[in-house]
């Protein structure tokens, strides 16, 4: 098995199969990820709780009681985690090698071929890595204060954070990186992974614009509603708070 | 030294001549073949194919070419086809009838074994290139598609769109790449041959220049094959490469190989004329243009007209008024010497003056543009390209071009010169094509040669010889290598003010007007004058700069001029010794009424071989010409 | 027409390079950028400097000699069009023009204008062939081939292994130039022995010459002159990962009871 992950990787269409890869899985959590965050559109569920809190709560209780509370959520931070860094890690040596390949630059002036995203892939995606560090800071363990915070209540959290403009723009950046990342990314992973042909390549190449744009647009929308008032002040309603 | 003529051409019925032969060879057993080390110079698809087969045996080679890569060699320019005996489609083709199309083809001046044996191999070409996945145009259903070529009655020639040179020479570097993996082939790129060296009278290696670093060094071999290609760069303006040249067989004519019909060269009647004098080549483009296009010239000198304005009845539709039968689609050497006849005249058009329309105004007319358009698609695209004009608006341009080289060194039925030990194969043999080359069959002589013919007949000289017996520290080699060191230097010693690129191109229009489409006796004598003031002002007046001991284009360039400059002699002097007209060999002394070339079979029936003596003028030689299976007859195209 | 051109100049690979400038008149509208680059050498050469050097040979865009980027571009950055097919009446009279050889590592500069493109025969050494003897061999026309699939094979073969995919890829990736010769016999039923093991060690090859790797700019297929297209680049991944994850490493491996 080693031998045969060592004969995958060892060469730079493997490494940059791998970067597909784990691409794909980073990009359907962030369309996971991107469909909870809408939840802070639905207002209140029965139990008086904000949607958008109680699917939180939902995810750590996801498969029980088959399985131990919070397996399932750790186990896709596992993965998720593992997919993150391996991205990273593969890029990184692929860039250096690409760096190497080419000493010296032309002095003339060039008329690319290429795109305002596929140029920026490496700008947009150190861009996201420094953001989901920050973000996690600043989401998930509340390290990070931009307006109070309190674990559990993510709609309380959302509010408060983007009243503040810096906030918001921090995240409408990330979310324009993201979009820009995967209007190439989605493009480019069926080319990485052979699943290309000319026949398809218009479809390919729409199904990357829907798939960047619907992430870029739904992302957006939360902390734009929240920033313009268009979301209102969280309810007193005290949320449950488990142990996470 | 003198030289052996015996073509050694086996006994029996012409059929069986090829399969008695290898019966009757001497072989190299496989074990021993890897202890025998053949040099290959070349690594076009004679030398490619001949490197590739005779490692594959087993034997050591080691492979040259002068370009970066050994897919570069001048094959790659073949654009038509491939001609094979394979009798596909049923219209009564056969290997006899592909021998006899070549003969005639080549007007009688080629051998009759030789040409059979090549009819014969031809169709294991085909199945050679398909096994190495050469992508040959396939029908509806799968099968291999053919088409005809070059006036031939029958449907034998094998394509890969307009690049079948490059396929069939991507498939002989494909094989050769597989054996400098497996380590039984050296190859040596950026590396030219300046010198053959032979000692007791047999070949023993050569004399390189590493193009990179300068370098003059040995190589040691028991055997050396020559696949240097042709020389019709001799012309300067021709449809071959720049780096094309005659350096090799003419320093191993130097040493001793006899060089045959170098008179004989081939041109090609529609390339894109000439048009400035900073131009460096000529393009070809495909013959089928004159299926559609009608060729004509103003019948004014003086014209100023624009070709769409000038009215019918100025215009001079020579070759449909000459030839009322075939028209525009007479034979290659006759469309291209009415072309220099009618701009030697003063009508040619163009910046030069040597160019005649070939105009596409009738047949959109009658067919319509878009059916002349699809037609011509990608030929009418190249020509704008490089003319800035478009062929559906203004009429082509196009005029006759140097482009193939029949002469080159003699060899026997084995391919080996006069020199033991040496072989010459493809272009740079004088070869199966006698006075002129069928279309497609020149791809087909390459790899007949590389393929089939070589890596067998070589063994029987091995054989016989013990192997390694001198090896670079010979006085031969030390000799020939300080002879090499010395011209180099030479050269460089030259502080005129000439670039040899300028010689090179006074010496090329020299060898048109005298020894190109026509020839004849006073221009003839003229040029034997004039060349050898030529090549006293190249060693008085030129300059080449730079120095030994580095990648140097210049030094190269002036090397290769210098070997032309001697070369252009012997070609004058042999077109001057034929006083007949054959194949593209067009003596205007020699002419029917009708102006069609008239051969002399009771006098000239040989393939001349000249050798070299030193100072002294060479010498020729005669190998004559018997035909038993065919007769000897005239070329008729009027009836 | 008159030009004012930047031309690299480097005498060895062991000297700096640096670009130089030369001025230059009189060129008819019709002559190609080659011609131009000629002229200017006969003139250097007539005043005993030493000319230019740059590599050319057929001057009619089959053989893959040429390689200059112009401006920037590889080849000029016109559609499908080799460095020997620019004509200078593509330029305005006055125009400045940059010239310099191809920049990648695993191409070093030779001198001035002339790289080293070795490495793409190393890869095809490496098993860009149908490992087959001269010799009699099968009729042809036992193996039909559908004429599409022959002649996107054809497409593929087209390759004149110009570099100029190299030199126009920002990460210098040699992709295009190998994924052509692994789809051009990947796709004929002659290929199929040696499909994956050639795509392997053709890749493999590719890598340690040290070309950077893909991430499908595309600018490739915009420089190259054959206009081969990036589909074989998938074609290439497809039998790589292929090869790499479903091919067995041993075929004749032995099952054991366990
Ligand atoms: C434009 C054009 C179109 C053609 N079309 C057709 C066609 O459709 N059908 C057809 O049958 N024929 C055609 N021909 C003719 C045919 O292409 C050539 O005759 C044939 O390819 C010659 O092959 P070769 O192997 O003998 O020589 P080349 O392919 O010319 O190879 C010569 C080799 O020798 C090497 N070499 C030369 N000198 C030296 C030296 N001094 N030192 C070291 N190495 C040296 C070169 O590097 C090269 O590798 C065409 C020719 C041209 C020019
Ligand atoms: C949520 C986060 C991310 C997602 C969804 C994502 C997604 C993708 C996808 C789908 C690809 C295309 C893979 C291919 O073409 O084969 C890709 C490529 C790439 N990613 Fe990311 N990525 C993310 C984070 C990052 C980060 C943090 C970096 C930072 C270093 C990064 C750098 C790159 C680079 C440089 C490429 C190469 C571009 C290419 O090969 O076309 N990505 N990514
Ligand atoms: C732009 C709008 C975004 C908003 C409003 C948002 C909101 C949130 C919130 C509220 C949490 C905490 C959830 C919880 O504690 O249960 C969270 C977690 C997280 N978000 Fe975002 N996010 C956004 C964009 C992104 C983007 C673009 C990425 C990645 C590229 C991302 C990656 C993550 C990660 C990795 C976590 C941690 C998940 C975990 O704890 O397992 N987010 N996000
Ligand atoms: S793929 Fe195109 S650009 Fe690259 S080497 Fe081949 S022909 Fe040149
Ligand atoms: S430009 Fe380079 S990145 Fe890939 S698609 Fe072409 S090799
Ligand atoms: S010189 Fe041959 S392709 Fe340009």
């Amino acid at each position: 098995m080693m031998q045969r992950v060592r004969r995958f990787y060892e060469n730079t269409p493997g490494q940059k199969a791998v970067v597909a890869v784990t691409g794909i899985i980073l990009f359907g959590f962030v369309l996971s990820h991107m469909a909870g965050n809408l939840k802070s559109f639905l207002g209140f569920e029965v139990d008086g709780r904000h949607a958008i809190d109680h699917y939180a709560e939902g995810l750590r209780t996801l498969g029980e009681p088959l399985l131990p509370h919070g397996l399932v959520l750790w186990g896709s931070r596992a993965v998720l985690f593992c997919a993150f860094v391996l991205h990273i890690v593969t890029v990184i040596r692929l860039t250096k090698r690409n760096r190497r390949a080419r000493a010296l630059p032309y002095v003339g002036q060039r008329e690319p071929a290429t795109n305002l995203a596929s140029r920026s892939m490496l700008a947009t995606g150190i861009f996201l890595a420094g953001f989901v560090v920050f973000h996690v800071l600043h989401f998930t363990t509340g390290t990070i204060r931009m307006g109070s915070f309190e674990h559990g209540k993510v709609y309380a959290n959302l509010y408060h954070s983007f009243q503040g403009g810096l906030a918001a723009f921090l995240y409408l950046l990330a979310t324009a990186a993201l979009g820009l990342h995967l209007f190439h990314g989605v493009w480019s992973l069926f080319q990485t992974l052979g699943l290309d042909h000319p026949d398809r390549n218009a479809t390919l190449r729409k199904f990357a614009i829907g798939a960047a744009v619907l992430i870029a647009v739904g992302f957006v929308a939360v902390p734009l509603l929240f920033f313009v008032g268009a979301l209102g002040e969280p309810t007193g309603a005290a949320a449950h708070v488990k142990d996470w | 030294m003198a030289i052996d003529l015996n073509a050694r051409i086996p006994h029996g019925p012409l059929a069986d001549k090829w399969n008695n032969h290898i019966d009757s060879l001497r072989l190299v057993g496989p074990r021993n073949r890897p202890l025998y080390r053949v040099i290959v110079v070349g690594s076009g698809l004679a030398g490619a194919s001949a490197a590739a087969s005779m490692a594959a045996m087993g034997y050591h080679v080691d492979c040259f070419c002068f370009q970066d890569s050994p897919r570069r060699a001048h094959s790659i320019a073949a654009q038509g086809g491939i001609n094979a005996a394979k009798g596909y489609r049923n219209d009564g083709d056969s290997a006899f009838r592909l021998f006899q199309d070549t003969i005639k083809g080549g007007d009688f001046r080629a051998r009759e074994a030789n040409v059979y044996r090549l009819a014969q191999l031809s169709a294991g070409i085909i199945d050679q290139a398909v096994s190495q996945g050469v992508p040959f145009a396939r029908e509806y259903g799968g099968m291999l598609a053919n088409r005809s070529f070059g006036g031939v009655l029958v449907e034998r020639t094998f394509y890969c769109r307009g690049e079948t040179g490059q396929q069939l020479l991507l498939g002989a570097n494909s094989a050769l790449a597989e054996q400098i993996h497996r380590g039984r082939v050296n190859m040596y790129t950026r590396t030219e041959m300046l010198d053959l060296v032979v000692a007791e009278g047999r070949a023993r290696g050569i004399v390189v220049r590493d193009l990179v670093t300068g370098e003059i060094r040995s190589h040691a071999a028991d055997a050396v094959v020559l696949a240097t290609g042709g020389y019709s760069t001799v012309f300067y303006l021709s449809t071959n490469a720049r780096g094309c040249n005659v350096t090799a067989t003419w320093r191993a004519y130097k040493r001793g190989a006899a060089f045959a019909n170098p008179c004989f060269t081939q041109i090609h009647p529609t390339a894109i004329p000439a048009s400035g004098d900073q131009q460096s080549k000529l393009t070809l483009m495909s013959e089928s243009l004159r299926n559609d296009g009608r060729i004509w010239v103003p019948k004014n000198k003086d014209e100023t007209r624009s070709a769409p304005d000038i009215p019918e009845e100025d215009r001079y539709y020579y070759l449909e008024e000459r030839y009322p039968r075939f028209g525009n689609l007479v034979p290659r050497d006759v469309a291209a010497r009415n072309a220099k006849d009618v701009c030697d005249a003063g009508l040619g058009v163009g910046a030069s003056g040597y160019g005649v329309y070939l105009d596409f105004r009738d047949a959109i007319k009658q067919e319509g543009l878009e059916t002349i358009e699809g037609r011509y698609d990608n030929l009418f695209e190249m020509y704008e390209r490089i003319t800035g004009e478009n062929p559906l608006k203004t009429p082509m341009q196009i005029y006759p071009a140097p482009h193939y080289t029949m002469g080159g060194l003699w060899v026997d039925y084995n391919l080996m010169t006069t020199v033991p030990g040496l072989y010459a194969i493809g272009e740079a043999n004088f070869s199966d094509h006698g006075a002129n080359r069928l279309g497609a069959s020149s791809l087909m002589q390459c790899l007949a040669d590389g393929y089939f013919i070589l890596p067998v007949t070589i063994g029987d000289y091995l054989s016989r010889h013990p192997r390694g017996e001198i090896d670079t520290s010979h006085a031969s080699f030390k000799a020939t290598e300080s002879e090499v060191n010395e011209r180099v230097h030479k050269l460089l010693s030259l502080r005129g003010n000439r670039p040899s690129t300028a010689i090179h191109r006074e010496l090329g229009a020299l060898m048109t007007d005298s020894c190109g489409i026509s020839r004849n006796k006073k221009g003839l004598a003229g040029a034997l004058k004039s060349i050898p003031k030529l090549r006293e002002e190249f060693w008085k007046n030129a300059r080449v700069t730079g120095s030994a001991a580095s990648f140097n284009m210049d030094l190269e360039y002036a090397g290769r001029v210098a070997d032309y400059l001697e070369f252009a002699e012997l070609m004058c002097r042999d077109a001057q010794k034929r006083e007949e007209s054959c194949g593209c060999h067009f003596r205007e002394e020699y002419q029917t009424d009708d102006g069609e070339a008239l051969r002399n079979d009771n006098e000239f029936t040989y393939s001349s071989v000249w050798e070299h003596r030193g100072e002294r003028a060479p010498k020729l030689h005669k190998e004559n010409l018997s035909f038993e299976s065919i007769e000897l007859a005239q070329r008729n195209y009027k009836t | 027409m008159r030009f004012t051109l930047h031309i690299w100049r480097q005498e060895s690979p062991a000297y700096e390079g640096r670009m130089a400038r030369y001025e230059i008149d009189k060129i008819d509208p019709g002559t190609s950028l080659l011609e131009m680059l000629d002229t200017l050498n006969e003139q250097l050469i007539a005043k005993g400097e030493e000319p230019v050097a740059f590599d050319s040979d057929c001057r009619e865009g089959v053989c893959g000699t040429c390689s200059l980027v112009i401006n920037g571009n590889a080849h000029g950055g016109f559609t499908e069009t080799t460095t020997c097919q620019v004509y200078m009446r593509q330029f305005k009279d006055g125009d400045e023009i940059y010239i310099e050889p191809w920049r990648a590592n695993p191409f070093p500069v030779v001198r001035d204008l002339v790289v080293d493109r070795t490495a793409f025969d190393r890869i095809m050494q490496a098993g860009g062939y149908v490992s087959v003897h001269s010799g009699p061999k099968p009729d042809p026309n036992s193996i039909p081939i559908e004429p599409d699939v022959a002649g996107e094979a054809l497409d593929a073969a087209t390759c004149i292994g110009c570099g100029a995919c190299v030199a126009a890829c920002p990460n210098a990736a040699a992709m295009l130039y190998t994924a052509a010769k692994v789809s051009h016999l990947g796709l004929l039923p002659q290929g199929q022995p040696e499909r994956y093991t050639r795509v392997r060690s053709m890749v493999e090859q590719m890598d340690n010459e040290g070309f950077g790797g893909c991430t499908n700019f595309g600018e490739c297929e915009e420089a190259c002159p054959k206009g081969i297209s990036i589909k074989f680049i998938g074609q290439m991944n497809r039998d790589y990962l292929r090869a790499t994850v479903c091919e067995p490493i041993e075929r004749s491996g032995k099952m054991e009871a366990q």
